[in-house]
């Protein structure tokens, strides 16, 4: 585990270096590592020169943010971009790194018990908070029993409510027992560990254990951080100071931008990044978000399922993929994503990717439409990617008989009428993941909470169960495309793509870092 | 004396009708504020908890009552969006007390503006005999009070931050760091503000101070013998400037108004994009508070302006 | 009034003129446009102004003159609704109100004094937050906001008219309340009242831009002046035509309300 990891690490500099603005990716030659301060840089130093000078140490850099954060308690955050931001000050017991893969960071090394109920973790030796506190058994007792509801009895992080007993074996040594097994779960410990009691303590400022510390939070402003001096990874983070700025519009990001007041800044649209070339670095990388045309299926229409397939037939991605994101997305139609190869199932071809009009128009005639239907988009307006790829579709829509009109709701309206109320149409929308693939099936069970889509299948209910259940690889990515296939066959929802992230990053930074997840590290950049 | 007491009653009332109107109003709207606070994910039993803590579950009229008393004690109650660390919510207060000091500056700012270029403006306009100066003037007036402070906003920007690179678009400097920096950005937003009122304003004085200069007082004190300087700055402007500052006093309240919009061109984090984002996000306590205290600042703007018109013009006794 | 005098004053031939130009592609782009005005086009993003796109086009290649044409029929629409909502209103209150005097006119008038220095945009885009978004939203809370203007004038109008000696011997007849309210006071009043419908509609044009701008009320897909200009704004360097033909646009129409209203009053005045 100790070497996996520390390859790992050394793949993340290595391709830091290599980045250095094209945004290809680095492949780690990994050579001998040991964990000792002094061969981290010695290795720095003989992998490449150009490592060591391009690469600076210090400086600040300001990264423009779409919205505000919800919250500054990690385990009470729920929206992507605050938890993009916190994955900078918060670490768990592992981590998600820049594959997708697990790699260990509070815990230098787990277990997990032959029949998947109990995991054993080892405390890295003098990881601190940024107090100044070693992190010790007690807090991580502490924290997981906080996400749990074991210590107050409300869970805050709802996939790890299945832990049943944190017991501290020793100084260095945490045992977790939980309900039922899931060879997913494991990912869901990357829940931040917090010092003990500081989640009842009043005045507590955010204090964890990553690369950067927390300084100050200005509502509506931003969030400042500084390095973490102290951080278990040696040699990172390299920049001195950074300020999370929030951006107020689409609009407003551009001319900051332009004016270089703001040094990084993702989640463009082609426009945007059009507008930028010539100024930034533009880099961009698949995102974990699902975007989708998602349909209710229990509106009157939309239960017509000859009405939901019109609806996928009648969608021209390639047009949306070329005008939203200058063709860079991945065209999906599943809600798997693609990156997750092993339990993809391209499912592209059963209604195409450009508009099929003609297939359209006879499925909505067969349905009783002749003259066509009207329907209904509900947008959250703060996202500007969906907000113009819902006006593509209008348009698109209109030759298939299609009559859309947008409804643009705030993201509130949206959480309340949408998500949780499910008063609605059809919503364009994406859903992201935890880097699980089970994360994006689940959802879609008739009975689940999340089932915001009201899709009804009992075949899909029924291979769900059995893919959660599954213990061998293979056999769980078999009931998972199994999954795939139902929902599209079903057109339970009409998916769109996977959008890449499109970051601006200043020609003076180097060592952006994508991750499959939603998250922006800001470790690995610095000053070239 | 007794009018004063009248008046002052009179904006007490309009307060407490404001502030009943303000938190009834936000009762009535769509959306559940548990909700937006914990998100969709959260179990049921923290939305219960949450609704508790917040005082959901009492009656309109009993939570009128203890936010009321709470606003009186200066106690204005907490964000339901922000949070101030950890686990405690922002204090009102502070989040306002924090955003305030940007729109006030902004506003006096462009009053300063305003008061500077439209009176020496007014004064040289309605002095000139010239036909082509008089109608230069009217045209560059009338246009420059049809354009909406958003669109100037743009404009600045354009010219002043991207053509001349004045200043850096969206580069607001916070007070706190550097105040002179502060300053010199909100310098091109106040600008925004102040042109089209500058036109407001000076063809206000201008057509004031002709009337005047009609007046007979102004034939005799020629007739005596005085300059036309004396006449002029003695006499005509002095009469002049009197409905000028009531309209001055009459248009701050514009002048705020027209900050707020200004603020998001600019990208300031001043209580216009506060009220807006309060408004959208269902900060409630944020908005009711905003609101509240906007419609003070302006009530009591014309009040003072009243009692200023009292003091330099006797002619208006007390009923 | 002699036909000479009109073609004297150019403020009401200029504010004609603009108010005209704009009244007419408004009103044609409720049923034309050159081009249609969300149809998108990946090859012509951000084509300069041409004879072919007049005013250029935008980032998804759609034609800014059609839009723009959409934008002011739907702008005339709103101020025009607005308009006629507040004005009605008005002169209903400031009619009751100015007529009788009593405690209604007490109550009404505190109100209207409260209301009448409060920036219209922050009432309406409280109003909004209470509403919701929409077109109507818009106009019902515009319409709300601009009551208490009307009714100013309306009430202190019919307060001159109601002693006048006309007014004195119709009541003498025994002539209906009503009859005394609407057909012998109204239409004395028109001339005063016409200054403030266009001053009225100015303001409501520019509250009406000024909270799309801000993202709040009309929505797309309806077009709106003000929308067009916030998403423009990005895009100032790469195409300064977009934000000027929305935003001049809206200068345009303001002016031409501002000249014809001030050509009114002249004419009043001789």
């Amino acid at each position: 585990m100790k070497k996996k990891l520390f390859s790992l690490l050394l793949t993340a500099l290595l391709s830091m270096a290599v980045l250095s603005g094209c945004g290809s990716d680095g492949t780690g030659e990994s050579s001998e590592s040991n964990p000792s301060k002094e061969s981290v840089e010695s290795t720095q130093a003989s992998t490449g020169t150009e490592v060591v000078e391009k690469t600076m140490y210090g400086g600040k850099v300001v990264v423009g943010i779409q919205q505000d954060i919800d919250s500054l308690d990690p385990h009470k955050a729920t929206a992507a971009g605050t938890k993009e931001i916190l994955f900078n000050i918060f670490e768990g017991l592992v981590k998600t790194d820049k594959n997708g893969d697990l790699m260990n960071a509070i815990a230098s090394d787990y277990s997990v018990s032959e029949d998947g109920l109990v995991y054993t973790f080892t405390l890295r030796e003098g990881v601190k908070f940024h107090n100044g506190n070693v992190v010790t058994a007690e807090d991580v007792k502490y924290s997981l029993d906080r996400v749990s509801g074991l210590l107050d009895g409300t869970p805050l992080i709802s996939a790890l409510s299945v832990i049943t007993n944190v017991e501290i074996i020793d100084t260095k040594t945490v045992q977790v027992t939980v309900g039922s097994a899931n060879t997913e779960l494991i990912y869901s410990f990357a829940a931040a560990i917090i010092p003990a009691g500081s989640g009842e303590d009043e005045n507590a400022s955010p204090i964890g254990t990553g690369p950067f510390s927390y300084v100050s939070y200005t509502p509506q402003v931003g969030i400042v951080v500084k390095k973490n001096a102290e951080y278990w990874q040696e040699g990172l983070p390299y920049l001195d100071e950074v300020n999370f700025k929030i951006v107020n519009s689409a609009e407003t990001a551009l001319m900051e931008l332009q004016g270089e007041t703001i040094q990084i800044y993702a989640y463009l649209t082609d426009s945007q990044a059009e507008v930028l070339k010539d100024k930034f670095q533009i880099l961009a990388a698949p995102s974990a978000n699902v975007q989708a045309l998602f349909l209710n299926n229990a509106d009157p229409l939309l239960s017509d399922v000859r009405v939901r397939q019109a609806i996928c037939y009648a969608m021209d991605k390639d047009t949306a993929n070329l005008f939203v994101s200058g063709g860079n997305s991945v065209l999906i139609s599943s809600a798997m994503l693609p990156a997750l190869t092993s339990y993809y199932a391209d499912l592209n071809d059963a209604y195409g990717t450009g508009a099929e009009v003609e297939k359209a128009k006879a499925l909505l005639k067969e349905a009783g439409y002749p003259n066509g239907i009207d329907l209904e988009i509900t947008v959250p307006s703060n996202y500007e990617f969906h907000m113009q790829t819902a006006d593509v579709l209008v348009e698109q829509f209109k030759a298939a008989g299609i009559n859309a009109k947008i409804n643009p709701v705030e993201w509130n309206t949206w959480l309340t009428d949408v998500y949780n109320g499910r008063k609605y149409q059809t919503t364009l929308c994406a859903i992201t993941s935890d880097g699980t693939p089970g994360y994006l099936m689940n959802r879609f069970q008739s009975d689940s909470k999340k089932n915001f889509v009201n899709f009804a299948s009992a075949k899909y209910d029924e291979v769900y169960k059995k893919a959660a259940a599954a213990m061998d690889p293979t056999e769980k990515a078999n009931y998972y495309k199994e999954l795939q296939k139902i929902m599209s066959d079903e057109a339970g929802t009409a998916f769109i793509m996977v959008p890449p992230i499109t970051v601006a990053v200043s020609p003076k930074l180097g060592g952006y870092t994508f991750y499959p997840i939603y998250v922006q590290d800001m470790s690995t950049i610095y000053y070239k | 004396m007794k009018y004063f007491v009248k008046k002052i009653i009179t904006l007490i009332m309009t307060l407490f009708l404001v502030s009943v109107a303000a938190f009834l109003a936000f009762q009535v709207i769509p959306g559940d504020v548990v909700t937006s606070i914990l998100g969709t994910e959260a179990p049921p039993e923290r939305e219960e908890q949450l609704r508790e803590e917040l005082g959901l579950n009492k009656p309109p009229v009993v939570r009128y009552m203890r936010w009321a008393s709470g606003v009186i004690k200066g106690d204005f109650g907490r964000s339901y969006r922000y949070s101030k660390n950890m686990n405690e919510m922002m204090p009102v207060k502070e989040l306002i007390g924090d955003k305030l000091p940007v729109t006030l500056w902004l506003a006096a700012l462009s009053l300063i503006l305003i008061v500077l270029v439209s009176i020496p403006l007014g004064v040289l306009w309605a002095r000139s005999t010239n036909r082509f100066v008089d109608a230069a003037l009217n045209c560059i007036t009338q246009v420059s009070m049809a354009v909406p402070s958003f669109f100037l906003g743009v404009l600045v920007t354009y010219l002043f931050g991207i053509v001349f690179h004045l200043f850096a678009p969206g580069g607001y400097i916070s007070y706190h760091d550097n105040f002179k920096g502060f300053l010199g950005y909100l310098l091109f937003p106040a600008l925004s503000i102040a042109i089209p009122k500058i036109a407001m304003t000076a063809r206000f004085l201008r057509n004031s101070m002709l009337t005047e200069m009609k007046s007979d007082y102004v034939r005799t004190a020629y007739s005596k013998g005085c300059s036309k300087r004396r006449v002029m700055y003695g006499h005509v402007l002095r009469n002049a400037m009197m409905p000028v500052v009531t309209f001055l006093g009459m248009i701050i309240a514009e002048i705020v108004a027209g900050s707020i919009v200004v603020e998001q061109v600019f990208g300031l984090p001043g209580i216009g994009r506060l009220l807006i984002s309060s408004i959208n996000t269902r900060d409630f306590p944020v908005t009711e508070i905003l609101i509240l205290y906007i419609t003070f600042v302006v009530i009591f703007v014309y009040f003072l302006v009243d009692i200023l018109y009292r003091v330099i013009d006797p002619r208006i006794s007390e009923k | 009034m002699k036909k000479s005098s009109i073609w004297k004053n150019k403020y009401l031939l200029i504010g004609l003129f603009m108010t005209g130009l704009c009244l007419l592609l408004g009103i044609l782009g409720l049923f034309w446009t050159p081009y249609e005005p969300t149809k998108i086009s990946a090859a012509e993003r951000f084509v300069g102004p041409s004879l072919k796109h007049l005013f250029g086009t935008d980032n998804f290649g759609r034609d800014i003159f059609s839009r723009v044409m959409k934008g002011l029929s739907a702008t005339i629409v709103i101020g025009t609704s607005v308009v006629l909502f507040s004005a009605t209103m008005g002169i209903l209150l400031g009619a009751l109100t100015g007529y009788f005097g009593g405690i209604v006119d007490e109550i009404v008038m505190r109100i209207t004094d409260a209301l009448n220095g409060f920036p219209s945009i922050l009432l309406a885009l409280v109003l909004i937050s209470i509403f919701g978004n929409g077109k109507q939203n818009v106009i019902l809370a515009l319409g709300l906001v601009f009551i208490p203007s009307y009714v100013r004038i309306v009430r202190s109008e019919f307060i001159r008219l109601r002693d006048a000696d006309f007014i004195k011997r119709a009541r003498l007849m025994g002539v209906s309340k009503v009859r005394i309210l609407f057909v012998h006071i109204l239409p004395n009043i028109f001339s005063v009242f016409w200054v403030s419908v266009m001053i009225g509609f100015n303001n409501a044009i520019l509250a009406e831009s000024g909270m799309s701008y801000l993202g709040i009320g009309v929505q797309p897909p309806d077009a709106s002046l003000g929308k067009m200009l916030s998403d423009a704004q990005g895009y100032l360097q790469r195409a300064p035509w977009f934000a000027l033909s929305s935003g001049l646009t809206i200068v345009w129409l303001v002016l031409g309300f501002a000249l014809l209203s001030e050509g009114v009053q002249r004419m009043n005045n001789n």
